[in-house]
């Protein structure tokens, strides 16, 4: 039996107060790459109540992803976007969730995140990485965005922590395992870095701007 | 002097692009501010360091 909106939320209250849970129920949040650390740090927002999700991926589901990403062998061939909304429904039904299958490019994020009070950069290469945070500080200067270097292979999990680079911009990993090393992408090292993306964007969305 | 991910760097007089290929940066994997702004990816090759610049520079590792 699904829960009724009002049960949810007194729920959401009930563990978070209801200060809180009234800034994550208005928030509205950018996932930028749906893949090992965007499913994850979307399902953790969805999941802490945080009201409104903006995901954002061009790809679809594929085999390879599921050692790490938050979908299931049935979502294989599905856009990621409209598979991870289906996930969200399932688990938080009062989250609202806009999902867009498409490509961010330079010319796209200057209207792309006008309704998103915080950016999340979950993508996979590095190079759009650096394109997304790039372009999101030039055009965004004031929103804040919280991004991940070094998450691949096995090295310590006690490696990853987050770092405030600057005002807005926040880093989220190791800072040095490069997935093109060969290194491979491990599930359970992944969803460490996802978590400190999300932790961090619920302390952002609470007020606290340290990481 | 300039100071570079706060180290000190003798930089002056180069441009962000000519630091990045001397330190051994692949640009199309970093993010480079430039005392509290962004440098616009397109801007590397015409933006040069002076003395009191503060720069920080994250380069990317790829996963995710």
């Amino acid at each position: 039996m699904i829960p009724d909106r009002e049960t949810f939320h007194a729920a959401l209250v009930a563990r978070h107060g209801a200060e809180r849970q009234a800034k994550f129920d208005s928030a509205h949040v950018a996932v930028c790459g749906l893949g090992g650390l965007g499913s994850n740090i979307a399902i953790a927002l969805a999941r802490a109540g945080v009201g409104h999700l903006h995901l954002i991926d061009f790809d679809h589901v594929e085999p390879s992803n599921l050692n790490r990403q938050q979908y299931a062998a049935a979502q294989v061939g599905l856009a990621k976007a409209e598979a991870l909304r289906n996930n969200i429904a399932a688990i938080n039904p009062y989250c609202e969730v806009i999902a867009e299958t498409l490509r961010i490019t330079p010319e796209r994020v200057t209207s792309l995140f006008d309704s998103d009070d915080i950016v999340c950069e979950a993508f996979d290469r590095a190079d759009q990485k650096a394109m997304l945070v790039s372009c999101v500080m030039e055009a965004f200067p004031q929103k804040p965005i919280v991004a991940a270097s070094g998450m691949a292979g096995l090295a310590s999990a006690n490696d990853i922590s987050t770092v405030r680079v600057s005002k807005h911009l926040y880093v989220c990993g190791d800072r040095v395992a490069d997935a093109a090393d060969g290194l491979g992408l491990y599930g359970a090292r992944v969803l460490v870095c996802a978590a400190h993306q999300a932790t961090m964007i619920l302390r952002l969305i609470d007020g606290t701007e340290e990481p | 002097m300039i100071k570079i991910n706060g180290e000190d760097s003798d930089a002056a007089g180069q441009t962000v692009a000519s630091y990045l290929a001397m330190a051994g940066f692949d640009a199309s994997r970093v993010v480079v501010e430039l005392n509290e702004a962004i440098v616009p990816k397109g801007r590397y090759a015409e933006t040069t360091l002076r003395d009191g610049d503060q720069v920080e520079i994250v380069c990317f590792m790829g996963g995710g």
